[in-house]
């Protein structure tokens, strides 16, 4: 039985419930703005005219950064700020002069800031100046009783406790730039705020940042707060625990004092890295009252670039310390046995040019432990003729050369390792044999940076494991909870066998220990060392140029010196890249440096 | 096609009312932005002058010819649905906007209007048991209604999403439905509620949560509401007056030239001007009404059913929400919130309701 199709009737009792409920909702909809506006008209009434209510953010505290052992590496410290909140402001005038006579702060910077605020609601405080002193603060305590709209506000502030020496590991804060606050408002960034910049201040930004709170604050007519209405207390960010070691960092930043350059320590058996120093380092405090442009020109036109993350964007020739790589080609490649021995004279002849030793009168008749051990030139310039430079391309690749370590920190740089094809490709003509000469002793246009070679000996020292260098350990939540853990990540392994390992690792262990290895200086007791020097050159030297000291030459002129080993030599636990700027010899320079780090770290072996 | 006597039926109780809403509208957003330079009333006043020519065209042919576009508006709203998850402009986290290039323009809203064609098509075409329609017999104009809703509710528009489930609701329960099948359904969704809590975003969390317990969200939306509810109370019986207002102008009210447009009609204009305009809007969804009981055929009956459910969902649940009776869900009200594409969907929806009005006399 179906009702008839055309028959509108058929709707006539569902049309008259469905007004009899629209009538009813309505009714409830009148009831209501009657009993908003004319039963309780007068409470609201009042509570808009004295303005009311009002919206006070409560800045969250950062997360702690600690070392690896728990020693606290920054903090956070208390900050006074004055702030302006325009709309209660009843007198600028006075309000402009009262601070400029307690801070200094001069009316036209005032009106500046409260210009670029211009924007945000009115209701919304303005700083006015960060971080001001005791003094200031309690002058204004008392002075803001008569100027409605003056706030004090307290904030959170970071205070890097070393200063200046892991800066540009950890990175520092600094005030959120226009470009980013676009991006970033809505993640909840505000104009003024403070964000890292750099490091793992940056990298961990959202992790240490934590979660702002906020007062909603019952206001009188000029704007003081009358009553706190509700609030939500700030939670502070994560805690992170670098994998930095904090008396070795600092023995690596003694050893380099008034000198230009990295050190970069790791735990060859996980990546790890123990110390990271970059020299010269600034004070990351200096941001927090916000930074002069004075004092951020000067940064950024240090001669000795300041800025620059050495230990993962200085790229320099390895030099010698690059020796192993090629050693390690050559046995791979079946081109010298362990055995096999060369005459290492003091030059090379090849074409018509003399390629010389830096040992005057030469090495004599060696194979290629000794070879390794004095550091011969000649020696590597041979087996590194044969070896070719795209053989010795492959292995340099091979040991993590030319590529990111994929370091947690940006901008690092890949160096560059050279080939035949690369170098067609750049400069449209083809390889000399002659070039290869220089590869084969890291020169040339071969480029490394300092963290490459550590992972690089890394892995000699590991068994040929090469791992992504880490920098945190974990991070923590406020009761503790691990909520971020870091794992060693192996990136490859290098195309050696163990057989070329162990000779490599023995040639090491001949360098600091056996009669006429360059690292001799760097003996301690108790503590069997292997590793290698670098001595890289800055300036192509001419044919038959006198041998200078390193004193004799200009600055800039210098060589750079390289130390890169590890210890114990038998079952190492750190590996140490030293590379000191224009710093002369390697055994000289940069020796001393490593063999600081290595006390520091093994002091319980000693 | 045109005849005269198409104009002597011209319907000026629901032209008018729009009409006062609407200009009550602009003159409100004006007093909204004042003082921000801007000219978003501008821009909703050339809204306007093309919604009026939409009812102009939307009453012009007769609206048995919208029965027969019904599959071409129903696929066209799919289409532009489609193209705004593609293509679409993404503003503060939601895709719904598709840009013209001289015009921005929310397909979602068009999607409301096309609803109700396809919907009052379905049902006109189709035979209703007696006792009311079975699971199986909604199955077919669920799916008209579950497209456009999994689009919208995709972009995310949970406020639209809402209200074409409640024109779906409103109609299908129009057309009867058996209770069985109700106390089915009711039973089978509420099991599914906590499930569906998790697919929501922690803003809409928030509301819900502050709506329930306002101290759980002082700093969010128990913070815009209790603004709004001061802005509308402080506004007493006579209002502040026109532009007076210091709740509204841009200070403490959130989304004010938009979802809580009303709150700042109500601040200046008080209890009187609140009444006057709950009292407009019910005049059009009373008259909407009327003129379904007194359509010449099924489909018109169903049709001026279903926009008048359209206005009366829109007005019900913006004002309950700024008035702190509902959670605050993005739902805007009909002619006075800022926004073309609502403005434009709300004439043709009045055109719609005049067209069916001025052809009951013809039989």
């Amino acid at each position: 039985m179906y009702i008839g199709q055309d028959n509108p009737r058929e709707f006539k009792n569902v049309l008259y419930a469905a007004a009899w409920f629209v009538t009813f909702v309505f009714f409830i909809l009148l009831i209501r703005i009657w009993y908003l506006q004319v039963f309780k008209g007068k409470d609201f009434r009042e509570l808009a005219e004295s303005n009311s209510i009002r919206l006070v953010r409560t800045i969250a505290p950062r997360g702690i950064i600690f070392d690896t052992n728990g020693k606290m590496l920054v903090e956070n410290r208390p900050s006074f700020d004055i702030s302006i909140i325009p709309d209660d402001v009843k007198d600028l005038g006075k309000v402009k002069q009262t601070i400029h006579a307690i801070t200094g702060i001069t009316p036209e910077d005032i009106d500046e800031k409260l210009k670029a605020a211009k924007k945000q609601p009115a209701f919304q405080p303005v700083k006015i100046k960060e971080d001001i002193s005791w003094e200031e603060v309690a002058k204004t305590e008392i002075a803001k009783i008569d100027m409605p709209g003056v706030i004090l506000e307290i904030e959170p502030k970071r205070r890097y406790i070393f200063g200046d020496l892991i800066t540009h590991l950890i990175g520092y804060l600094s005030e959120i730039a226009e470009g980013q606050l676009k991006t970033l408002k809505k993640a909840n960034y505000r104009a003024g705020d403070y964000i890292g910049k750099y490091g793992v201040e940056s990298g961990f930004e959202e992790h240490l940042r934590g979660i702002n709170g906020g007062r909603q604050i019952e206001v009188d007519a000029l704007g003081r707060e009358v009553e706190l209405l509700r609030k939500i207390n700030p939670i502070q960010g994560n805690n992170i625990y670098l994998t930095i070691d904090l008396d070795t960092q600092i023995a690596a930043r003694v050893a380099m004092a008034n000198k230009v350059g990295s050190v970069v320590a790791i735990d060859p058996n996980n990546g790890r890295v123990l110390a990271f120093v970059s020299l010269p380092s600034f004070d990351p405090n200096i941001f927090s009252k916000g930074v002069s442009r004075e004092t951020w020109t000067e940064l950024v036109a240090n001669p000795f670039r300041t800025l620059e993350n050495k230990p993962v964007q200085g790229q320099y020739p390895p030099a010698s310390t690059f020796k192993l790589i090629t050693a390690a080609a050559a046995l791979e490649e079946g081109i010298i046995k362990p055995s096999t021995k060369i005459y290492a004279g003091e030059t090379f002849r090849f074409g018509n040019r003399d390629f010389r030793d830096w040992k005057q009168g030469g090495h004599g008749i060696i194979d290629i432990h000794r070879a390794i051990v004095e550091s011969s030139d000649t020696f590597f310039y041979q087996v590194g003729l044969k070896v070719g430079v795209d053989r010795l391309a492959y292995y340099a690749k091979g040991f993590g050369l030319g590529q990111k370590t994929g370091i947690q920190l940006t901008d690092e740089k890949p160096g560059l390792v050279p080939s035949s094809k690369w170098k067609k490709d750049v400069y449209k003509v083809q390889w000399y044999e002659g070039e290869t000469i220089s590869v084969s002793v890291g020169q040339g246009y071969m480029l490394t940076t300092p963290i490459q070679m550590a992972n690089a000996y890394a892995a000699i020292s590991n068994g040929g494991k090469l791992f992504q260098p880490q920098i945190v350990d974990r991070v923590e939540d406020l009761s503790g909870n691990i909520s971020m853990s870091f794992k060693p990540k192996e990136i490859g392994r290098v195309p050696v066998s163990d057989k070329t390992l162990d000779i490599l690792k023995k040639a090491l262990y001949g360098v600091v220990h056996e009669d006429g290895g360059t690292g001799r200086g760097l003996r301690i007791e108790g503590i069997p060392i292997a590793g290698k020097t670098g001595t890289a050159q800055v300036v192509k030297l001419k044919e038959n140029a006198k041998r200078l000291k390193p004193h004799q030459v200009a600055y800039e002129q210098r060589d750079h010196a390289w130390f890169v080993g590890f210890a114990p030599a038998d079952d190492p636990n750190i590996v140490v890249a030293v590379m000191v700027e224009h710093g002369g010899f390697g055994s000289e320079a940069a020796a001393p440096v490593a063999k600081e780090v290595i006390k520091a770290y093994l002091k319980d072996k000693l | 096609m045109i005849d005269r006597r198409v104009f002597i039926h011209f319907d000026w109780i629901l032209f008018v009312s729009a009409m006062l809403l609407a200009i009550i509208g602009i003159a409100n957003l004006y007093s909204a932005t004042a003082g921000t330079g801007s000219s978003l009333y501008i821009k909703q006043s050339y809204w306007l002058i093309i919604g009026i020519t939409a009812i102009g065209i939307a009453a012009l042919f007769n609206y048995s010819q919208i029965e027969r576009f019904a599959y071409f508006l129903y696929g066209m709203s799919i289409t532009l649905l489609v193209a705004v998850n593609l293509f679409g402009k993404t503003t503060a986290g939601a895709k719904r906007w598709l840009d013209l290039g001289f015009v921005s323009f929310q397909p979602s809203e068009f999607a409301k209007i096309a609803l109700v064609v396809m919907l009052a098509k379905y049902f006109n075409e189709t035979s209703i048991p007696r006792q009311g329609m079975s699971i199986k017999d909604l199955m077919l104009p669920g799916f008209i209604l579950i497209v456009p809703f999994v689009l919208v509710a995709k972009q995310p528009d949970l406020g639209t999403a809402l209200i074409l489930l409640l024109i779906f609701v409103s109609i299908t329960l129009f057309m009867k439905v058996r209770w069985k099948t109700i106390a089915g359904i009711a039973a089978a969704i509420v099991p599914f509620i906590p499930f569906a809590w998790h697919f929501l975003k922690d803003y809409q969390k928030a509301r819900l949560l502050s709506f329930i317990d306002p101290k759980l969200d002082p700093l969010g939306t128990g913070y815009h509401l209790a603004q709004s509810k001061i802005a509308i109370g402080s506004g007493g019986f006579v209002g502040k007056g026109f532009v007076m207002g210091t709740q509204g102008q841009l200070k403490f009210l959130p989304e004010h030239h938009t979802d809580f447009i009303f709150s700042v009609l109500a601040e200046e204009w008080g209890f009187i001007g609140s009444v006057v305009v709950i009292v407009l809007f019910l005049i059009i969804i009373m008259w909407g009404l009327h003129i379904a009981q007194h359509s010449k055929d099924r489909f018109g009956t169903i049709l001026a059913f279903g926009v008048s459910a359209l206005f009366f969902w829109h007005v019900a649940i913006n004002i309950g929400m700024v008035m702190g009776l509902l959670p605050v869900v993005g739902v805007p009200l009909p002619f006075m919130s800022y926004g073309g594409s609502f403005l434009l969907t709300s004439m043709v929806g009045i055109g719609v309701l005049i067209n069916v009005s001025m052809r009951r006399f013809m039989f």
